[in-house]
């Protein structure tokens, strides 16, 4: 659904000639005066921004560790940390949100203890967690797999409830039996809602990934040698005073972020193709 | 001519019947039971497997039963309890910074969300710089929002903010976009200047989403304070449940994770309560069970 | 020209409409899309026009135009000899002289009735809040929508609704009505009931109408001229002058020269809804 009541928005049917009302023009436009902003602000020691280290310093930090192994590596504890906690939300979430959602029975007993535990962020669970699970691993992923769960599982429950009523009652009329119906129309139809939700959840497992990296190397709840990842990455730069490393390690965060996001997107797609054509 | 008779019933049925009727019917339905059932499961086996049999890691998780009893005590064996004022100094501590938080990030992200979605050259120049941003983990930011404002509560409130910022801020200009053309058209139509429709047309017709968008944004606060607050600060809980774990004050654990989940509920429940009454029409018609 | 004598000039040329050899070209994502091809028209002032075609053809498109909602890209469109839009001034300004009456309705649902209907007066400036109210529930109530004032749009009837959005449209004295289907998402027992209390309201405010549909009945009944439009692009194929005296009432849909007049377009009006059929096009 576009924005047609934004201001100079109607169907294009005459070619602009300005360069400057090209959106890609724009973009490029505001994101160069972000950096020049920053710098500014950095150089000057401006409040606030002044503490920021400014953008070509970050850039010349960045440069020996994209050669440096040890970068890399906290890519992919952090990535692996992300996929497995959260395919884990996934394969329980789906077959869980799915039974709330076909079941009167089982979803009246467990939907009002799910509604209780909701409220209670991930990052609370993490002391728990670490009491609980004999090793830091299984900790932080099971607080990865709480951050992620409730929200697939609220998204599967909204998607099932959402299909329009008349698909099952066409079905019905061709002679499908139940599992029919449940393969055919309920899967199918819940797709579109499942994908909104792994895009929502992976941005809170991301959260949660680099929350518990952080806690990791601080002070706190887990003391321990391991651990490693793009958010242990974070604090230790803090700790050592490479304020640089600070923020090369936040854009890079926010990279691997965006690119998991792209592949759920992109897999959305791959699986629902029937939602491309709006 | 037929006569307009309103499709709503003036006062046959009064509210108040109707409350008790809903209740009533509800009570004969399978559905509370069944909730009971789900709890008694879920708190049974808790407690079964944590106090009585002590299975496995379970052993060394306090069970339901303790931090009850610790929670209601008047003399604590670990110092906090519903009787104890510090335990109100640190809810009040947390439930004052979400506050702030988000009062300033409605305060700024409502009109930013409105208008991104409202002028398109507003959003080409911002939303680039927005969207990259975004990807960034608010948790991530923790160590670079230290550096940035050197004292205690700037940090984690900067932190709180950031996350519901965005969240207000994506849901309205959603909410915005989602208005559908008619309605501005027909505004045109009968003669309103571009602020009057704006006025007028985009701000209450994007006010679910926008309520939609505050919800969203409370329980973010929450997420996003929880672990703001274990990782810097003093006070709030989730101080305390970090504290209480270094402590090895296990039931006092519980009782924060408890304590933060009924207030984030409450806050949730009172902006959806205020997004109701400030949408009195939506209510009714979602009530008649229609649409457009 | 005094203000009287311009009052009484705005009375009395209320909406002649000259649409002439209008293009419309857009580009859509299959690619360039002729919508209206040199379509001209004329529409004589407090006449019910009624614009007949198939879905997608591009009636829609003539009706934003007008409207001042898209721009066009040929052609000009005049009313009462002023020019609304044409090839200096691809868009016309919308505005409360010429109001649109949507499909899908558009009342708001976040305002009352009453507010919706006195929306207008009360935005353009032209009376206080109280004096537009009062006017509204006058004109209300001989549309015959008395005790619906105070609640919200979502609460009444789908046929109220659109006797309501018409009332807002008129509170504003327009010389043009532009409705765009408005009585397709009713059923055909309301359908029946609504046309007569369009033709009430009609007789009673004498504007002009521009009214679209897919309907050939509704259009004979309602209409002194019915315009039979092509698929796409859009233009005038056949134009018929219903000879059927003014006031009307549903009987006349069982006279005999309603079912004349029925034989002779609705083998026009087929062709081209098979045309459009076989086509394909996805209606707009």
């Amino acid at each position: 659904m576009s924005a047609a009541i934004a201001s100079g928005a109607e169907p294009r049917s005459r070619q602009r000639h300005s360069i400057f009302r090209n959106h890609l023009v724009r973009a490029a436009i505001s994101l160069v005066a972000f950096i020049l902003l920053w710098e500014m602000g950095s150089r000057l020691k401006l409040p606030w921004v002044g503490a920021v280290p400014p953008p070509t310093v970050v850039m010349k930090a960045l440069l020996p560790l994209l050669t440096d192994q040890g970068y890399w590596y906290s890519w992919y504890q952090s990535s692996r940390r992300v996929l497995t906690g959260f395919l884990a939300a996934m394969l329980i979430g789906i077959p869980f949100g799915l039974a709330m959602a076909t079941s009167r029975i089982f979803r009246d007993v467990t939907f009002p203890v799910f509604e209780i535990l909701r409220p209670v962020p991930p990052l609370a669970w993490v002391p728990a967690a670490i009491i609980f699970w004999p090793t830091q691993e299984l900790s932080i992923g099971f607080v990865i797999f709480l951050g992620a769960i409730f929200t697939i599982m609220l998204n599967v429950i909204g998607g099932a409830r959402s299909i329009d009523l008349r698909f099952f009652q066409a079905a019905r009329s061709m002679g499908s039996s139940n599992w029919d119906i449940f393969r055919r129309i309920v899967l199918p139809g819940v797709l579109p809602s499942i994908i909104v939700g792994c895009e929502v959840g992976i941005g809170i497992t991301w959260n949660v990934v680099v929350a518990a990296e952080m806690i990791s190397g601080g002070g706190g709840a887990i003391q321990s040698s391991a651990g490693g990842g793009l958010g242990f990455f974070i604090w230790n730069s803090y700790i050592g005073g490479s304020y640089p490393l600070i923020v090369v390690g936040m854009i890079s965060i926010g990279i691997a972020g965006y690119i998991s996001s792209s592949i759920i997107r992109r897999l959305g797609l791959l699986v629902t193709p029937w939602m491309r054509v709006r | 001519m037929p006569d307009g008779k309103p499709a709503t019933s003036g006062g046959e049925i009064g509210a108040w019947e109707m409350v008790l009727y809903r209740v009533s019917k509800w009570l004969r339905s399978p559905t509370p039971y069944l909730m009971l059932v789900g709890f008694a499961l879920f708190f049974g086996a808790w407690f079964l497997l944590s106090e009585v049999f002590k299975v496995w890691r379970f052993a060394s998780l306090p069970g339901p039963r303790q931090v009850l009893l610790e929670w209601i005590n008047p003399h604590p064996v670990y110092g906090l309890s519903l009787y104890t004022p510090d335990y109100y100094t640190h809810v009040w501590s947390s439930l004052r910074r979400v506050l702030y938080a988000f009062v300033i990030s409605t305060c700024l992200g409502v009109p930013f969300g409105l208008f991104l979605g409202w002028s398109r050259n507003f959003r080409e120049f911002t939303f680039p710089v927005f969207e990259t941003l975004r990807p960034i983990p608010v948790l991530a930011w923790v160590p670079l929002a230290i550096v940035m404002f050197r004292a205690d509560e700037t940090p984690v409130i900067f932190l709180t903010t950031l996350a519901s910022f965005y969240a207000t801020a994506l849901n309205t200009m959603l909410g915005v976009q989602s208005i559908d053309q008619s309605y501005p058209r027909a505004a045109a139509c009968l003669g309103a200047s571009k602020w009057q429709i704006f006025r007028h047309i985009v701000i209450p017709g994007a006010l679910p989403f926008i309520f939609t968008g505050l919800q969203i944004s409370v329980g973010v606060a929450w997420f996003s304070l929880v672990a703001a607050e274990m990782v810097s600060g003093e006070y709030g809980l989730g101080y305390v449940i970090n504290t209480s774990y270094v402590n090895v004050q296990y039931p006092v654990i519980l009782i924060g994770m408890i304590s933060v989940g009924i207030v984030g509920y409450a806050s949730s429940a009172l902006v959806r309560l205020a997004g109701d009454y400030m949408m009195q029409w939506r209510v009714r018609e979602l009530a008649l069970g229609g649409g457009r | 020209m005094s203000e009287a004598a311009a009052a009484v000039a705005q009375h009395a040329a209320k909406g002649a409409i000259r649409i002439q050899n209008v293009d419309k070209v857009y580009y859509a994502r299959e690619g360039r899309v002729q919508a209206v091809s040199e379509c001209s028209l004329d529409i004589r002032a407090g006449e019910i026009c009624m614009i007949v075609g198939p879905s997608g053809c591009g009636k829609t498109t003539l009706l934003n135009a007008i409207a001042g909602f898209h721009d066009i890209t040929g052609g000009a469109i005049y009313l009462d000899g002023q020019m609304l839009c044409g090839p200096d001034k691809p868009k016309a300004e919308p505005g409360p002289d010429r109001v649109v009456v949507f499909q899908n309705g558009s009342l708001f649902p976040w305002k009352t009735n009453l507010d919706n209907v006195a929306f207008g007066p009360v935005v353009q400036g032209r009376m206080t809040r109280k004096e537009a109210a009062e006017k509204a529930r006058g004109m209300m109530a001989d549309a015959g929508l008395v005790g619906v004032e105070h609640n919200y749009p979502g609460e009444i009837s789908s046929g109220m609704r659109r006797r309501v959005e018409i009332v807002r449209a008129l509170m504003n004295d327009p010389k043009v009505l532009l409705l765009d289907e408005p009585f397709r998402a009713l059923d055909s027992l309301t359908k029946s009931v609504m046309h007569e209390a369009l033709l009430e309201i009609y007789y009673r405010n004498k504007v002009t109408i521009f009214f679209i549909t897919h309907d050939l009945e509704e259009a004979i009944f309602l209409g002194h001229r019915v315009a039979i439009m092509t698929t796409r692009p859009c233009k005038p194929k056949k134009i018929l002058d219903v000879d059927i005296p003014h006031p009307r009432n549903y009987s006349v849909l069982t006279s005999p020269r309603f079912r004349s007049l029925m034989e002779e377009t609705v083998s026009a009006v087929h062709e081209e809804a098979v045309k459009a059929f076989e086509a394909g096009e996805k209606e707009m």
